[in-house]
């Protein structure tokens, strides 16, 4: 073993179906605790503690369900275009199943995402939808969700299913910075992002703490789900495999 | 040395041999399967038609409408006419010959999908002006569209050969070819619509083009290269 390792070890024993359905087996109780905590303290800080606005009065509370998903609709898809990549380099079996297991859920996210969006919208601007640039960026980026979701269920083959839905998020997510932008400069009324990494959020701590553990609670609960998707992936793609029909006879 | 540059002469040579080639045989083919040629034209008319049927056939309110139109019009035709651009290599098996060949695919695929654009999207563009009489575009307008559609265009081509090489092992791609691209075209929708729309209202239009022109220049680049991978797994099941 003279060649110099590059890559930690774990990378490439996350490689294997069998080490990563047993490392997410031992991690996903703990990331499941924190989601359940920081989702429950966070709902009952931010529906019961955090201050009313001065303007929109309680309806602005929905905040604290739209802005994680916004935002969770967002990184799962950079999370797919990652494992996509790492799919078509490494050909890693596993990156093809965190993809196919991703799409569902940041889908979803996006539903989320819109579906509170609108019901925000109701009484703040007065209608349920507008043509702005935010709500049309969500928008699109949910019908890329759904094209790689279709692609992937069109393709009967599993390793070609993965390897096109690779290709399909990475073109995806050159596009995304475009679409973004093109649609920003075509209409505006959406306010800017409540969080951006270089400066302080314009509203008071007491606001925008319990907004953060809902984020925090949400990666979490994505990070379950994905993980309980990607297992139930792994037995169903090995099932052939020796070491799954042991696991599955002992149940 | 003269060793080196002559090595180096002959394959730039063969390089452009192996595009012009490609386009050739792209012309030979469509040429004499002429219907895949006209359908996606008659497809950009009827598809004008219908609004003033379906909207109103109010001058005014048409010329409003007419950029917007003759853009979705041109993004579906487009659309329509990229099933059939690996198909018929696939199920003939030349599309498994240019793979293994060892020409770098990037050229080949570079080569079909510009040869397609230039008897589709050229020709959409070339047609452009029709439809925008038809819809009451103002005249101040027709150079707008007609710039926005030559450079809007070949990006479309590009862009939605990705979705026909992701699709073309399956029997009912087309589909799922606009549910992949659709979403991709809506930059190229938005920016040549607003530089019609600036065209007829006399605002400076070069803005636009110059976007317009960026993302062409980035389509080339990473489009065949996408187009390619994509190929490689379709043909691989």
């Amino acid at each position: 073993m003279a060649e110099k390792k590059w890559m930690p070890r774990w990378f490439y024993q996350l490689a294997s179906p069998r080490w990563c359905y047993q490392i997410t087996g031992k991690l996903l109780p703990w990331f499941a605790l924190v989601a359940g905590l920081s989702l429950i303290g966070g709902t009952l800080w931010a529906l019961m503690f955090a201050p009313a606005d001065y303007q929109q009065g309680n309806s602005f509370r929905i905040i604290y369900l739209h802005v994680p998903a916004a935002i969770l609709a967002q990184s799962a898809y950079m999370l797919m275009a990652v494992a996509g990549a790492i799919a078509l380099i490494w050909k890693m079996k596993v990156a093809d199943m965190v993809l196919k297991s991703a799409a569902p859920i940041g889908a979803s996210m996006a539903v989320l995402a819109l579906a509170t969006g609108a019901i925000w919208g109701k009484p703040t601007w007065g209608s349920w939808w507008v043509w702005d640039a935010r709500l049309t960026s969500m928008l699109i980026l949910f019908f890329l969700y759904l094209g790689v979701m279709a692609l992937n269920s069109a393709i009967e083959n599993e390793s070609t299913a993965a390897q096109a839905s690779a290709v399909l998020s990475l073109v995806g997510v050159v596009n995304i910075p475009i679409i973004k932008y093109s649609v920003e400069w075509w209409n505006t009324l959406h306010q800017p992002a409540t969080f951006k990494l270089t400066e302080k959020p314009a509203m008071p701590a007491e606001m925008w703490v319990p907004l953060l553990v809902m984020v925090v609670g949400f990666y979490c609960l994505f990070a379950v789900s994905l993980m309980m998707r990607l297992r139930n992936e792994i037995v169903w793609r090995e099932r052939r495999t020796g070491w799954v029909r042991e696991l599955l006879s002992k149940q | 040395m003269t060793m080196q540059t002559n090595s180096v002469e002959s394959q730039r040579q063969s390089l452009s041999g192996l595009f012009w080639a490609t386009c050739r045989r792209e012309y030979l083919l469509s040429f004499r399967r002429k219907s895949d040629l006209v359908n996606p034209l008659i497809f950009f008319l009827m598809v004008a038609t219908l609004f003033p049927l379906g909207v109103s056939p109010e001058p005014g309110f048409l010329s409003q409408l007419a950029p917007g139109v003759v853009w979705v019009a041109a993004l579906l035709a487009t659309l329509l006419s990229m099933d059939a651009l690996f198909r018929s290599d696939y199920e003939d098996g030349s599309l498994e010959q240019l793979l293994l060949s060892p020409q770098p695919l990037f050229v080949v695929v570079l080569a079909k999908v510009l040869a397609h654009w230039s008897v589709t999207g050229l020709a959409l563009t070339l047609m452009a002006p029709l439809l925008g009489v038809m819809l009451f575009l103002p005249a101040d307008g027709m150079p707008g569209l007609m710039l926005s559609l030559l450079l809007g265009t070949p990006t479309l081509s590009l862009v939605g050969a990705i979705g026909a090489a992701l699709t073309v092992g399956l029997r009912k791609g087309g589909v799922l070819i606009s549910l992949l691209v659709l979403p991709l075209y809506i930059p190229v929708l938005i920016f040549g619509s607003s530089a019609v729309q600036a065209a007829v209202t006399g605002l400076p239009l070069g803005g636009y083009l110059a976007l317009l022109g960026a993302l062409l220049a980035l389509a080339l680049g990473l489009a065949p290269l996408a187009i390619s991978a994509a190929l490689r797994i379709s043909m691989s099941s």
